[in-house]
């Protein structure tokens, strides 16, 4: 069971769209999972062939790390099919987490993987495939861990409420009732929403916990963004039309190629910059909740192609349709609270990313321009930075970097 | 087209972008933003939706006369109508 975003500890295995046998290439869709958030098309990590598949399609909640099926590498299913590489997972269930899996022991010309993406990282998706927090979230009493070990449930998923957030014994026991309980609940909307309320309570929680936040906001003039907006569009069937927020996607990601330091995740005690701009956007959901999945290269895509990504992110987003790569993926945050008259918003970041982007409403303001005061629709950008990664006066240099970009909104 | 029936169609039209939307308890005069929390990306699918229902295509300059069920209706009878005499 995959970890399908930073806050989620166990998923239902919703159908498999893949047979045992069928060659499967890295990106193939090869089942669906619902988390708390939305059934998620889940992509394999590797090239090769279903072996079998662990786990059917079933109701049961399976915490992150079970495996879910066996995949031949790419080299063992192109040599001549041997016996043992399919009779070996037997024992699978009984180490679920294991990164080795049975059918890596047997005599097997090549490992099989488990479909375990956070504990079998590939070298090209690290990110992805990073468990939440593994080194910083070591605050658990010995027994606590042995009890989550025994309980199949991931330390760094549990909230702590000995000294200094310390996960005890008693939250270990909780934790497991919790998800006994919730395996047990009726799947009705009200449940499910219960359960997304749960895994943002536990990402924020852990946010606010691990994270040093720092906060900067700028003004910005968004007038001449607008008004080439506004005559781009005019031209344009309804089909074709940009609206300004990916003008703002586009901005924050090129500004984060000149800051890369806020681009990333803190992992192990370390800010990892990613090379990949990908940005998680903030939508929120009908009924409550919300998600974050990510516009994969959103630095590299034309403002067209941002807004075709944008336009059916959300579509699915709210039909609780995603794919596992959009909701790993994202190295940076971006919300923009901007259809509801907000002014400015001061985001908490998505563990364990290093940075978040708020945009609040343009709106029009007196602004001084060459000595004279004008009425100017006006945007304020602020940033939620890790000050464990990043100092303010790197932040600073990111906003104003967005700033000087949407004041060129034709070069987006 | 009759105005009910356009009515009819833009309510369907409008529910495809807000499945939780009861008709019943729709306000006809009141901004579809307000009561129903649609964003410029609902917005936007709404005229994308409406231009694959009625096949009329809302300029940008117009996008604003669209903000309740009533003003929809009055806009796509008036377009309508515009397009049958040309």
């Amino acid at each position: 069971m995959p970890r399908l975003g930073a806050d989620m500890t166990a998923g239902k295995v919703v159908a498999w769209l893949k047979r045992p046998g069928e060659r499967i290439k890295r990106g193939d869709i090869i089942a669906v999972v619902e988390t708390d958030k939305a059934n998620v098309d889940v992509e394999s990590f590797v090239d090769g062939v279903l072996d079998k598949i662990l786990v059917e399609p079933s109701d049961e909640r399976l915490p992150v790390g079970t495996p879910l099926a066996l995949i031949r590498g790419e080299a063992s299913a192109e040599a001549p099919a041997p016996a043992p590489a399919t009779a070996a997972p037997a024992p699978a269930p009984a180490a679920p987490r294991a990164i080795v899996t049975p059918a890596a022991a047997a005599p097997a010309p090549l490992p099989s993987v488990a479909v375990a993406p956070e504990t079998a990282p590939t070298p090209a998706a690290p990110a992805a495939l990073r468990p939440a927090g593994a080194g910083e979230r070591a605050r658990i009493s010995p027994a606590a861990r042995k009890r989550a070990q025994e309980l199949q449930l991931d330390p760094a998923t549990l909230a702590g409420t000995g000294p200094q957030g310390r996960v005890t014994l008693a939250d270990v026991e909780r934790a497991a009732q919790g998800v006994k309980k919730q395996a047990g609940a009726a799947d009705t909307a009200v449940a499910r929403q219960m359960r997304m309320r749960e895994a943002i309570a536990t990402a924020m929680a852990r946010s606010k916990r691990e994270i040093p936040h720092y906060y900067l906001a700028c003004t910005i003039d968004f007038g001449r963004a607008l008004a080439w907006l506004a005559e781009r569009n005019a031209g344009r069937a309804v089909t074709e039309r940009l609206i300004y927020a990916v003008l703002l996607i586009k901005a924050s990601a090129l500004a984060l190629r000149e800051v890369p330091e806020l681009n990333g995740f803190w992992i192990d005690k370390h800010a990892q910059q990613s090379e990949a701009i990908h940005a998680g956007i903030a939508i929120s959901l009908r009924g409550g909740g919300l998600v974050a999945p990510a516009l994969h290269h959103a630095d590299r895509q034309s403002l067209d192609e941002l807004m075709r990504g944008f336009q059916d992110l959300v579509k699915r987003a709210r039909a609780g349709s995603l794919k596992s790569s959009e909701v790993t993926d994202p190295t940076v945050t971006i919300t923009s609270l901007g259809e509801r008259g907000v002014e400015s918003l001061f985001g908490i970041i998505t563990p364990p990313q290093l940075a978040l982007v708020g945009f609040g409403t343009p709106l029009e303001r007196p602004w001084v321009v060459d000595g004279k005061v004008i009425a100017r629709p006006l945007l304020s950008a602020t940033l939620s930075g890790d000050h464990r990664a990043t100092d303010g006066h790197r932040g600073a240099l990111f906003l104003t970097a967005v700033d000087r970009l949407l004041q060129q909104p034709e070069a987006l | 087209m009759s105005k009910d029936e356009i009515r009819t169609r833009v309510i369907k039209t409008l529910s495809g972008i807000v499945p939780e939307l009861d008709p019943r308890n729709l306000k006809p005069a009141v901004s579809l933003r307000d009561q129903l929390d649609v964003d410029s990306m609902d917005f936007l699918n709404f005229l994308i939706a409406l231009h694959q229902e009625f096949g009329v295509d809302v300029p940008e300059s117009d996008a604003g006369k669209l903000g309740t069920i009533d003003a929809c209706v009055d806009y796509l009878e008036q377009a309508l109508r515009q397009r049958t005499q040309v």
